[in-house]
């Protein structure tokens, strides 16, 4: 469960679970049903429909203000990351005239390895991440939603538990373990956990998904004389697309965000996640370097950026293959 | 859906069912022992060794004084007495507990209202979620801490805007140690969207004829608002309440960034965490660290039940 809360994660924990939601419950699949929505009846005729226009484009002209308020910081800081440092502390606008690229160079070789280095970290630590959840909580997943065996209930209970088990509560022993195995300064100690299922909410939501398909595929699979290793690699597996498409969005975003973890395990600057090198620019003699910082702090948010998207039409896909539940 | 529901479930089911009923299910309940256990192994491991083992260590180790260097030698109640005298733990408390009770109403109000205004196939949806959700998948990330720490500094964007519109501002409002706190909670509200979304989901599963009924009858907008979507919104309220209390209670990353690592200034930052990491993994005060952990589960915990306790009143559940 480690980077659920490691990275103060009500945030990730929440999106997932919406996600989650979204992918068992056919989020919004009625694009044409234009009602007005909850507590908004649709008025029962008569001129209503301007009233009714006229309502929407209120609506429209406060979501669009909403809108531009949340990414304007978002907008503004890659601007930033264009400009010169003292225009950073000068310009509040967007308008870039000329490009500053000279930020990416200095940040890329700003600290004691290029930026390269942690980025290669970062992929690394997250490729074990997605391996090992997808591993490790599918695994858990089958038993629980598909096998009768004895104290199933009550396991289940204690993993829906340790979904709510903040980090901070075990990071001293583990980290006092894993330092007597000498994994401090490895990457052990931020993908192993993941072999092992600690991210206990995906297996709750494989549970929820492997819970949805029908048994029937299970029992014909059984009558063809398929033993459980079978029915779970060729039935169950391929038909878990969207879970698995879940789970590692989500891994892969939390994991390549996560600074709790690496910030304990990895001490050594050429060991640094890309948060860590982000946050050591603070106190390297670049700490006023502006300008490096933004463009350093734009190149760790394209890999997310470019997971939302990605995630994002994986979600839809789900939603469409699992359908209004 | 939610893990929430489903333990509350777990309860209900024991409860509901005959003796027979449950002799059949013990004798069908051992049919896949063998499989069952090596499906759950890896988890099972894990469980030991990564959750449940560190968990009791921990306990053992707040009971004691233990640097790394040397072996931990048992001080009984002593960290839990200091802890009693440490105005710093007394400081990252309230800090802690503002922060939550704070941020998490405002960001689940403003996830609710957005999400109301983002009904049913409204036009431009998915380009609005989507804008919306994004602070929520970045929020977390060092980058946007850093983010932060320049617009809410003294010549930040936060002032510069406030110059455009004709008020000279030359607050530091990361190093003010009365305005340092809000900035994070700020932060905190801007990553609404995953609330939103659940909103959104819950919002769709409101069958349309009770609004339909409901208007018939003459309820106006808000009638139908206060009576059938939040009663029926409700477990999900509860949900994202759970999820977000027991979250915001282990922020880190934030403080940490915005305040590069100190709690500063004057320790308006410290949250409880950032507070428990300085004395674990800077003082190496392993067991103070301990003690300070299980003040945690103990506070986690208690909030959690008292969650549970109190939906009675308020969560309705349609069966």
């Amino acid at each position: 469960m480690s980077d659920l809360q490691s990275h103060s994660a009500s945030t990730a924990t929440s999106a997932a679970a919406g996600a989650a939601a979204g992918t068992t419950r056919g989020d919004e699949r009625s694009p044409d049903r234009r009602s007005s929505g909850p507590g908004v009846p649709d008025g029962p005729g008569r001129g209503s429909s301007a009233r009714a226009r006229g309502r929407s484009l209120v609506k429209h002209l406060l979501l669009v203000a909403a809108s531009l308020l949340m990414i304007y910081p978002l907008l503004w800081m890659i601007a930033s990351s264009l400009r010169p440092t003292d225009v950073i502390f000068r310009e509040p606008g967007l308008w870039v005239s000329d490009l500053y690229l000279e930020n990416y160079a200095e940040g890329w070789y700003a600290l004691s390895n290029p930026f390269g280095q942690y980025m290669l970290n970062s992929a690394l630590v997250v490729t074990g991440a997605v391996v090992g959840n997808l591993v490790s909580c599918s695994l858990a997943a089958y038993a629980f939603a598909r096998l009768q065996f004895r104290g199933r209930t009550m396991w289940f209970a204690i993993m829906l538990l340790t979904i709510m088990l903040p980090i901070h509560v075990i990071v001293v022993p583990q980290y006092i373990l894993f330092n007597q195995l000498g994994w401090v300064n490895t990457f052990i100690p931020l993908v192993l956990p993941k072999f092992l299922a600690t991210d206990a909410f995906f297996v709750f939501l494989m549970v929820q998904f492997i819970r949805g398909l029908p048994k029937e595929l299970d029992e014909a699979a059984r009558i063809d004389g398929c033993g459980h290793w079978k029915i779970f690699s060729r039935v169950i597996v391929p038909l878990m697309g969207p879970a698995i498409a879940t789970t590692a969005v989500f891994t892969f975003l939390w994991t390549w965000s996560d600074f709790f973890t690496p910030l304990i395990y990895l001490t050594d600057p050429s060991m640094y996640t890309v948060p860590v090198a982000l946050r050591s620019f603070l106190d390297a003699t670049s700490g006023s370097n502006w300008g490096a910082m933004f463009a350093m702090s734009i190149v760790s948010l394209v890999p997310l950026f470019l997971a939302f998207l990605f995630g994002q039409k994986f979600l839809v896909r789900g939603i469409a293959t699992t359908g209004g539940k | 859906m939610s893990a929430i529901s489903e333990l509350t479930s777990l309860r209900r089911d024991k409860s509901g069912s005959s003796p027979e009923d449950r002799r059949m299910r013990a004798k069908e309940a051992g049919r896949d022992n063998k499989a069952g256990y090596l499906f759950l192994l890896p988890w099972l491991v894990g469980l030991v060794v990564i959750t449940i083992g560190p968990l009791l260590a921990s306990l053992y180790l707040s009971f004691t004084d233990y640097s790394l260097i040397q072996a931990p030698t048992w001080t009984g109640l002593d960290n839990y007495a200091r802890m009693l005298e440490d105005p710093r733990l007394h400081n990252s408390l309230r800090v802690t507990f503002t922060y939550v009770f704070v941020s998490v109403p405002i960001q689940l109000a403003l996830a609710l209202a957005i999400a109301l205004l983002l009904d049913r196939g409204m036009r431009g949806l998915p380009l609005y979620r989507s804008v919306f959700y994004l602070p929520s998948m970045l929020g977390s990330s060092v980058a946007i801490a850093i983010l932060w720490r320049q617009m809410f500094g003294t010549s930040g964007l936060v002032n510069q805007v406030l110059a455009l519109v004709g008020v000279e501002s030359t607050t530091g409002w990361i190093s003010d140690p009365d305005t340092a706190l809000w900035t994070i909670v700020l932060l905190h509200v801007w990553t609404f969207g995953s609330p939103m979304i659940i909103f959104l989901a819950g919002l769709r599963q409101i069958p349309r004829m009770y609004y339909e009924a409901a208007s018939v009858d003459g309820a106006g907008r808000w009638r139908s608002f206060v009576q059938i979507t939040l009663p029926l919104l409700s477990p999900i309220i509860f949900f994202n309440l759970v999820l977000q209390v027991i979250g915001a209670f282990q922020s880190f990353t934030q403080a940490f960034v915005v305040s590069n690592g100190t709690g500063g200034p004057s320790d308006s930052t410290l949250f409880y965490t950032l507070y428990l990491y300085q004395r674990g993994f800077t003082d190496f005060q392993m067991g103070y660290a301990s003690a300070m952990a299980w003040l945690l589960v103990i506070i986690v915990g208690v909030l959690t039940a008292l969650n549970f306790f109190l939906s009675r009143y308020w969560v309705f559940y349609d069966e």
